[in-house]
């Protein structure tokens, strides 16, 4: 395992109001990625991991705390700056896919190889995650498993370092949900992309090779993974 | 085309509905503003060559006659560039075909080359040749009126003898772009002629040899106008001169300046209501937009765009709706440009008409078009940037709901389920609502507005005036009769009643404001002639004494019981400090009436006839015509119907064509206004309503709900409506120079009603485009979808 560091977090906190409430969604967390490994958040829902992984992306700031990406300090980056590493080093998958419902499958992917500086073929994207045959159709003419396939291709159509997927599969049936953490998993390693994966699912920390458990905004444990990884077609949950 | 573009294009197929609704909204207000203002540029420009190529005086003066000489000294006061001295008379003119005399007028002109001043255009013939006595040009308005051409013969009563004259020329006159004559309220040009003639044939005609008795002035740049005017009226007091008048006060040009102003505040007042409302729904339309599509902006922003790629993007489709109304508002603002000069082109005329539609006019309008819109636009789109993308990918909180103001008073009960949740949602969004409704006000605003003159006059031409003139017809004199020419005319077989009214000519003057005007002389019981104070009350000159038009006792600052001091402007050229015995108010100009026999009185005058108001038998009509015809003193007859038919036959066709496109107009604005608010109040609720449906309402109940709180806007936007257009008329009637007419600000109940009719109308269809998509609701989809 490769131990170029990739993006590294130090003592992250990040409060925001809620109406009247202020809310402390991360106290402290130091966390380090490295080149090429899966990594999956564990965490029941609230416990962070969702803000955790949108301050990594530089869709989020924190309120105190540093995040580097490759030496560089993303932190008190303005918006503009965040947009250009988002744009080159980035990719996400939601759990609600999120496409654009006026554009097919290939304009979807499309959107994001317009502006990256050498990406994929969409063509290719799609054909990566197996969705080679469904190009020009429109998201409301795709199932939900298929939906995300389409964000997994635009979000590695790019050739990203990092790739962050937030719940990929909480939105699916356990069969789709497999499909689609096969195809994330391959990318991860056919392609080397530095994977995180969010999920409040445990059985699916298995694929990883690394654990990560949150819990109300801290680090509970972090486990590196013995042996092989298991195959996501292996799983049960 | 990029992805971006793609996405666009068929967002922009979604809501085409809204994109054409808000695109015809804009182009009613770029369509205004072209019409208005290339009108208004037209006759502008064509008014600034025409006076300057064909020299049209500063200062004009009329006296009763002055030796050539005096004319020299004029052209010697400091500040006057070139003097042209003329004879002008008044002459009767019989037309065949035409059964009452005509009143016509003879401007000399020099035996031998152009008038120095004032010069004529010829638009056809040639001017009369030198020693010809039956040769004559005529002003093109009345030979178009009258279908006369070049080589036709032409009666006219010259200093009381008839004489056939033959037309040799047609000619413009900067004096007359407008022709009146002055003793009228509404250019008429088969009614009024101006002829121009040799001097020496005038000359001859009034032995007026040597001599003159009229003037125009041409000012050095610089030079002081008052003191010109004084130095005038000094040179030209011993021979009869009337006050002499600025270029701004000269009939023709007054009438022209005062219509080219009534454009300009058209041309301001009315594209900005437009734009104002097309501003308002680009800004719902696109704010709904970016909320709907906010998790897609934050995946944009996610997937490395930047803030202004996308804020651009929304701004495109503000471009494509700015492309769109430009479009049509620019092809629609040519033609009606047309047409308007056109109509205006009847009336006033030019030699050549400046060219209309101008790139810079496009540019500006198209211009202004786009900031409106981006206008609108702008605080959608800066919230894109204020959005942060990790907060936007979060649903949005429930939207806060309160009780409304009829609940908290207590009066919920009385409100059905449905009603209350109109009222809530209006409680919810009190700005929008009353925007919306502010919307379909300046629709309903707007087509007051543009009637209201229209209404106005209507109202003084057919309610106020036939009640004032109970004659049948007026007879003017050439010069002033002496009372015995009444019985004259009352001897006309079928001449059943003859009266009289005197006009002096006067200044009347208050320290050191003064105005000029006629004293009309009336009787003491008038039986054909009336005085109408506001167009309604019965009023009569006092026993002594004055009755001021009240708007002419306000500019002279005078009160009834004050002595005002009048210089008589005829005869024996006295001044006089005469009482002010009571006020008038009027609708058109400033003038002074009093009792025949007292005004007689104090003059020190005889009784003398300026106009004879008749009552007849109208079966023996054509008799009275043929013996008026032949009285050599008579200058010209009129009838109140003539009078009224003239009207309508001048306004009939652009009245239809003006309300016409008012109508469209206001419909525009409240379509687009209910259709916008119509279709986003279904996208932001079609959750609930589906959800009603669920639980079993049924469409019809749920369509109130939708459509209860945009009836509820055009319910009250048609009073607001109506309060906004009459205070917009109030204010724009007294931007029109006071001094010539004060509208009474009559709005036709028809007005009211139809303006309501159409926002009623409009809000129907709007209502029943949207109904057919809330019948077709997805209650499953809707339920199961995210957003």
């Amino acid at each position: 395992m490769a131990v170029v560091s990739v993006l590294s977090a130090r003592a992250l906190v990040k409060r925001y109001r809620m109406g009247d409430l202020e809310v402390v969604a991360l106290r402290g967390v130091d966390l380090e990625l490295f080149e090429g490994e899966l990594i999956v958040l564990l965490g029941a829902s609230g416990s962070g991991k969702s803000t955790l992984l949108n301050i990594l992306g530089g869709l989020d700031v924190c309120t105190s705390g540093q995040v580097d990406y490759r030496g560089t300090e993303l932190t008190g980056a303005d918006e503009d700056e965040l947009t250009q590493y988002r744009r080159r080093h980035v990719g996400f998958v939601f759990q609600f896919y999120n496409l654009l419902p006026s554009l097919t499958a290939r304009e979807n992917v499309a959107l994001v190889t317009e502006i990256a500086e050498d990406p994929m073929d969409p063509a290719e994207a799609l054909e990566l995650v197996g969705l080679g045959e469904r190009l020009d159709h429109f998201p409301s003419q795709l199932s939900g498993g298929e939906q995300q396939r389409v964000a997994v291709a635009r979000a590695v159509a790019k050739r990203p370092d990092v790739l962050l997927c937030d719940e990929p599969t909480g939105a699916l049936d356990f069969q789709t949900g497999v499909r689609v953490l096969s195809t994330i998993e391959r990318i991860n390693r056919e392609l080397g992309t530095t994977t995180v994966i969010i999920t409040h699912n445990a059985p699916i920390a298995a694929i990883a090779n690394r654990v990560v458990t949150l819990a109300d905004g801290q680090i509970v444990s972090a486990k590196v993974a013995e042996g092989r990884r298991t195959r996501p077609d292996e799983l049960r949950w | 085309m990029s992805v971006l573009g793609t996405k666009l294009r068929r967002d922009l197929w979604r809501i085409k509905g809204q994109v054409t609704t808000i695109a015809l909204v804009l182009a009613c207000g770029i369509m205004a503003m072209i019409m208005l203002r290339s009108t208004f540029r037209s006759l502008q420009g064509s008014r600034d060559a025409y006076y300057a190529s064909y020299r049209f005086a500063d200062v004009f003066a009329r006296l009763e006659r002055a030796p050539l000489e005096v004319a020299a000294r004029l052209a010697e006061i400091p500040g006057v560039a070139v003097v042209s001295s003329r004879i002008v008379e008044e002459v009767m003119v019989p037309l065949p075909g035409e059964p009452d005399p005509i009143a016509g007028r003879i401007v000399s002109i020099p035996d031998r080359g152009a008038p120095p001043l004032n010069d004529l255009y010829l638009r056809a013939g040639r001017l009369p040749a030198e020693g010809a006595d039956d040769e004559v040009v005529m002003l093109e308005q009345f030979a178009s009126a009258q279908h006369l051409a070049l080589g036709e013969g032409l009666p006219v009563v010259i200093n009381g003898r008839l004489r056939e004259l033959a037309i040799v020329g047609i000619a413009l006159s900067p004096e007359y772009v407008l022709a009146m004559s002055g003793r009228e309220m509404v250019a008429d040009n088969r009614r009024f002629v101006v002829l121009w003639m040799p001097r020496a044939v005038v000359a001859a005609a009034y032995r007026m040899e040597g001599a003159f008795n009229d003037v125009a002035l041409r000012l050095e740049p610089g030079a002081s106008l008052p003191a010109v005017l004084e130095a005038v009226d000094a040179a030209l007091a011993r021979f009869g001169g009337r006050h002499a008048v600025p270029r701004a006060k000269q009939l023709s040009n007054y009438a022209l300046t005062n219509e080219l102003s009534v454009l300009r505040t058209l041309a301001l007042v009315l594209p900005a209501m437009f734009l104002g409302v097309a501003a308002f729904l680009v800004n719902i339309v696109v704010s709904r937009l970016v909320f709907l599509e906010r998790t897609q902006i934050a995946v944009l922003k996610a997937l490395g765009f930047g803030d202004r790629r996308i804020g651009l993007h929304y701004l495109a489709l503000v471009a494509l709706i700015v492309g769109l109304a430009s479009v049509l508002g620019i092809a629609l603002g040519a033609w009606s440009a047309r047409w308007m000069t056109d109509i205006y082109g009847a009336f006033y005329r030019f030699p050549t008409r400046a060219h209309a539609l101008s790139p810079s006019l496009v540019v500006l309008t198209v211009g202004v078009g786009i900031a409106a819109a981006v206008a609108g636009a702008l605080g959608a789109v800066r919230r894109i940037a204020r959005m942060p993308p990790a907060e936007a990918m979060r649903p949005p909180a429930p939207l806060a709901y309160r009780r409304s103001l009829l609940e908290r008073l207590g009066l919920g009960r009385l409100l059905g389920p449905s009603a209350m949740m109109v009222m809530r949602e209006i409680t919810r969004r009190p700005v929008r609502f009353l925007m919306s409704t502010l919307g379909i006000a300046m629709g309903i605003a707007i087509f007051i507005m543009g009637r209201f003159s229209l209404d106005s006059f209507d109202y003084l031409m057919t309610h106020v005036f036939p009640r004032e003139h109970q004659e049948d017809m007026t007879v003017a004199f050439v010069r002033s009769q002496p009372a015995g020419v009444l019985s004259e005319l009352e001897h006309v077989p079928g001449v059943q009643l003859a009266e009289a009214h005197r006009v002096v000519p006067v200044r009347l003057r208050m320290a050191t404001r003064w105005r000029d005007t006629t004293i009309t002389g009336l009787p003491e019981h008038p039986v054909l002639g009336h005085l109408l104070s506001g167009g309604r009350t019965p009023t009569a000159p006092p026993e002594r004494g004055l009755l001021l038009t009240d708007k002419l006792a306000e500019l002279l600052g005078v009160r009834v019981g004050d002595p005002i001091d009048v210089d008589i402007l005829e005869g024996d050229w006295q001044t006089r400090s005469l009482p002010v015995a009571g006020l008038i108010d009027e609708a058109f100009g400033l003038q002074a009436y009093a009792r025949a026999d007292w005004l007689a009185a104090t003059l020190h005058q005889e009784r003398r006839v300026s106009v004879a108001l008749l009552g007849i038998d109208v079966a023996r009509i054509d008799e009275i015509r043929v013996a008026l015809k032949a009285m050599p003193a008579v200058l010209g007859v009129t009838s109140t119907e003539r009078v009224i038919r003239a009207y309508r036959a001048q306004t009939g066709g652009s009245m239809l064509v003006m309300t016409l496109i008012l109508s469209l107009s206001a419909a525009a604005i409240a379509i687009g206004v209910v259709y916008n608010n119509a279709r986003i109040a279904l996208s932001m609720r079609s959750r609930d309503l589906a959800s009603l449906r669920v639980l079993g309402f049924t469409r019809g109940e749920i369509s109130s709900i939708l459509l209860g709180e945009l009836g509820a806007q055009v319910v009250l936007g048609i009073p607001l409506g109506f309060l906004i257009g009459t205070w917009i008329a109030g204010w724009f009637a007294a931007s029109i120079d006071p001094e010539a007419y004060r509208f009474p600000l009559h709005i036709a109940t028809s007005t009211y009603a139809t303006t309501a009719v159409i926002a009623l109308v409009s809000g129907l269809i709007s209502a029943l485009l949207v109904r057919r998509d809330l019948d077709h609701l997805d209650l499953v989809g809707v339920l199961k979808a995210s957003e």
